[in-house]
């Protein structure tokens, strides 16, 4: 009970700052933006952003996947290592994050751009410049290359945590090295995927800087939308509308991940 | 020892705190205002030029508060959202008119801003405030298109911004106005236009530029042409004499179909709190030594008497500033539009700006509905076949017990 006196601060603090604006963003999606009276119109006329909503997703997506297949050895080599670097190892991948993110983005915008830093060596070359930002490509490289962290940290942790003499007894089971990974190592890791997939997935669905700095004229994202709604359009009953669509759409694909990997553990446990 | 010590560290920066708290109380709070303007649109004390905010602190004691603001719209949207109150905001003509019939600024005090008398005859008893009684000039200027005489053709018209032979490296507007203005003007349609088919065709042509630009952009202009990462872009002429000094290549044109001429006044909201400290920093600005610093530092016409003659400006710049009336003549005035033509034109705009058909998103719907279904069926296999073991495996322990 005392403990439970001890949250209340953050109690106070979660329903003042995240569940009050969160009716209010409710309230405003289903709210007319000029009488304000009750309308699904909002909701309905979030139609026409379908296409950049499943782009939205599908980029993503993607840079999840990179992140993964990136990230995973990096966990898999950081959590072998010896316990005294470990530490000094993690704090290199954490050392992205102690600068600001516009900065490291604008810091890739002058390496990327066509009077930029990369192009400006190949021009030394006689190699006309490259179209290296504006396009899908640029916003993914942004994406990966911001979020990478947030999936080595929880798969390292997950990994780190695995008790060695279940690799032992594999091995003196006669597992190879293939068969320890994709029959031990692997199954016992899911929970750390699948929570690394979410922390780069979310942020990256709703993403509007990255898209703004390193995408095009064409590459708009739903974040975009969203910003531009509330910024230029003044509509933010629909920016709104739009906001909670995703905000669903995320919760769904946290729900259904976390139903088979918690299925998982409980597997784990028996 | 060492907790004594911390003792008395602690007494030491609690003292640190002492003089400034009795200064604070002892000393009568200072008067702020808040003002809100454009971005690069008043003389910071950089240039060897004088700091406007700051002198005026200095003459009056009270204190500025300034934030900038990227366009009208944006203003105008900050302003209805609330939230924050603003005691000066500098917007244009055809957003004042807005303002005004909205009811959102108040009535100013001319007693209060005796310097509204040195501003020029032909700026008072305008279009978006007839009879004077809500705004005093800050700026006139006019837009135009500026480009790179390296890479591009000497320009006459509004069409080479749909040039495709600069495809990538055009620059556009990130307002909407400004833009179905630059539409309108090469399609030879009236920029105050409300007829909503006039309206779609001018849409239509942006969405036809927009896979040759580069990105909608407001004050990025300055960095992205002087470094030459893009070659046209249509702007303020007074932004231009900056960023000509920057990279001489650069070059401007007053478009031959006409051009916006426009005048950004200076106003009160009825959000504001401070109304006579804002009238007095109104005053400061009409006052010659701090439109003479603001002119020379923005570029832009000044509507204070005798602060165009004292500019150092080459002839080239003269003539760009401050035009002849000759091509004044084709400069319009942009109208505040009806609440109806608006509202068209914002969501023609967004729809300019989000339209994603120019990909084929049904590949990354099928894409991305294959990779959900794939993960979804995998995880759903596997944890089905663990279920099963899990169960025979129970089955196996109750059969042997």
């Amino acid at each position: 009970m005392r403990v439970r006196g001890l949250a209340s601060p953050y109690l106070a603090w979660m329903s003042i700052f995240i569940i009050l604006p969160l009716c209010a963003v409710v309230y405003y999606a289903f709210t007319d933006s000029v009488t304000g009276e009750f309308t699904l119109r909002n909701i309905v006329s979030i139609g026409n952003y379908w296409p950049i909503l499943i782009k939205s997703i599908w980029l993503a997506l993607v840079s999840s996947l990179i992140c993964l297949i990136l990230g995973y050895p990096v966990a898999l080599a950081i959590a072998r290592a010896k316990q005294s670097r470990q530490r000094f190892l993690i704090l290199l991948v954490m050392l992205p994050m102690s600068m600001s993110f516009l900065l490291r983005t604008i810091a890739w915008v002058s390496l990327l751009e066509d009077t930029g830093i990369i192009n400006n060596i190949l021009g030394k070359f006689g190699i006309s410049p490259l179209p290296l930002i504006r396009n899908n490509g640029a916003v993914v490289l942004g994406m990966v290359y911001n979020y990478l962290p947030y999936m080595i940290l929880p798969v390292y942790t997950v990994l780190s945590h695995i008790d060695p003499s279940l690799i032992e007894a594999a091995k003196d089971l006669g597992c190879n090295r293939t068969q320890v990974f994709l029959k031990v190592i692997l199954p016992l890791s899911v929970s750390g995927i699948i929570s690394g997939v979410s922390m780069v997935f979310v942020p990256a669905v709703s993403t509007f800087y990255i898209s703004k700095k390193l995408g095009g004229s064409g590459t708009t994202m739903i974040g975009d939308v969203i910003e531009s709604q509330f910024k230029t359009a003044y509509n933010p009953n629909l920016g709104a509308a739009i906001s909670l669509v995703l905000m669903v759409m995320v919760f769904i694909c946290i729900g259904l991940m976390e139903r088979f990997s918690g299925s998982e553990e409980r597997e784990a446990l028996m | 020892m060492k907790k004594t010590l911390l003792t008395i560290c602690a007494a030491v920066a609690l003292l640190a705190f002492v003089p400034f708290l009795a200064f604070e109380t002892a000393a009568a709070k200072p008067a702020v205002i808040n003002v809100y303007n454009w971005g690069q649109y008043i003389s910071d004390g950089s240039d060897g030029l004088l700091d406007v905010n700051a002198a005026f602190t200095e003459a009056t004691g009270i204190e500025v508060n300034y934030s900038t603001y990227e366009s009208n719209e944006s203003l105008y949207t900050k302003l209805k959202t609330g939230g924050s109150s603003y005691d000066v905001i500098i917007p244009s003509d055809y957003m004042i008119a807005r303002l005004i019939s909205e009811g959102m600024l108040q009535k100013l005090n001319y007693d209060n801003i005796p310097n509204y008398a040195s501003i020029g005859e032909s700026f008072k008893n305008t279009l978006y405030d007839p009879n004077n009684e809500y705004s005093v000039p800050y700026f006139w200027g006019t837009v135009g298109i500026i480009y790179n005489t390296r890479y591009v053709d000497t320009v006459t018209s509004w069409d080479a911004l749909w040039d495709e032979r600069y495809s990538g490296k055009i620059l556009m507007f990130d307002n909407p106005r400004d833009a179905f203005a630059a539409a309108e003007l090469a399609l030879g349609i009236d920029v105050n236009t409300e007829d909503e088919s006039d309206l779609r065709a001018a849409a239509e042509l942006l969405a036809a530029q927009k896979p040759l630009v580069q990105s909608y952009v407001m004050d990025q202009v300055f960095d992205q042409m002087e470094r030459a990462e893009a070659w046209i872009a249509p702007y303020y002429a007074g932004d231009f004499i900056t960023m000509h000094r920057e990279n001489p290549d650069l070059a401007f044109c007053f478009p031959e179909e006409g051009f916006n001429l426009y005048i950004d006044a200076m106003c009160i909201p009825t959000s504001s709190t401070n109304k006579e400290a804002a009238e007095a920093y109104i005053n400061f600005m009409c006052s010659f030594e701090a439109a003479a610093a603001n002119a020379a530092y923005t570029g832009y016409g000044s509507p204070v008497n005798g602060v165009a003659e004292s500019l150092e400006l080459t002839e080239y710049e003269r003539g760009i500033a401050y035009p002849s009336d000759e091509i004044l003549s084709k400069g319009v005035a942009y109208l505040t539009l009806s609440k109806e033509a608006t509202q068209i034109m914002d969501s023609l705009w967004l729809d300019v700006r989000t339209d994603a058909s120019t990909t084929s998103w049904v590949t990354y719907a099928v894409a991305t509905a294959a990779v959900v279904i794939i993960a979804a069926v995998y995880l759903a296999y596997r944890s089905n076949k663990k279920r099963k073991r899990a169960a025979k495996r129970r089955a196996d322990a109750d059969g042997a017990r």
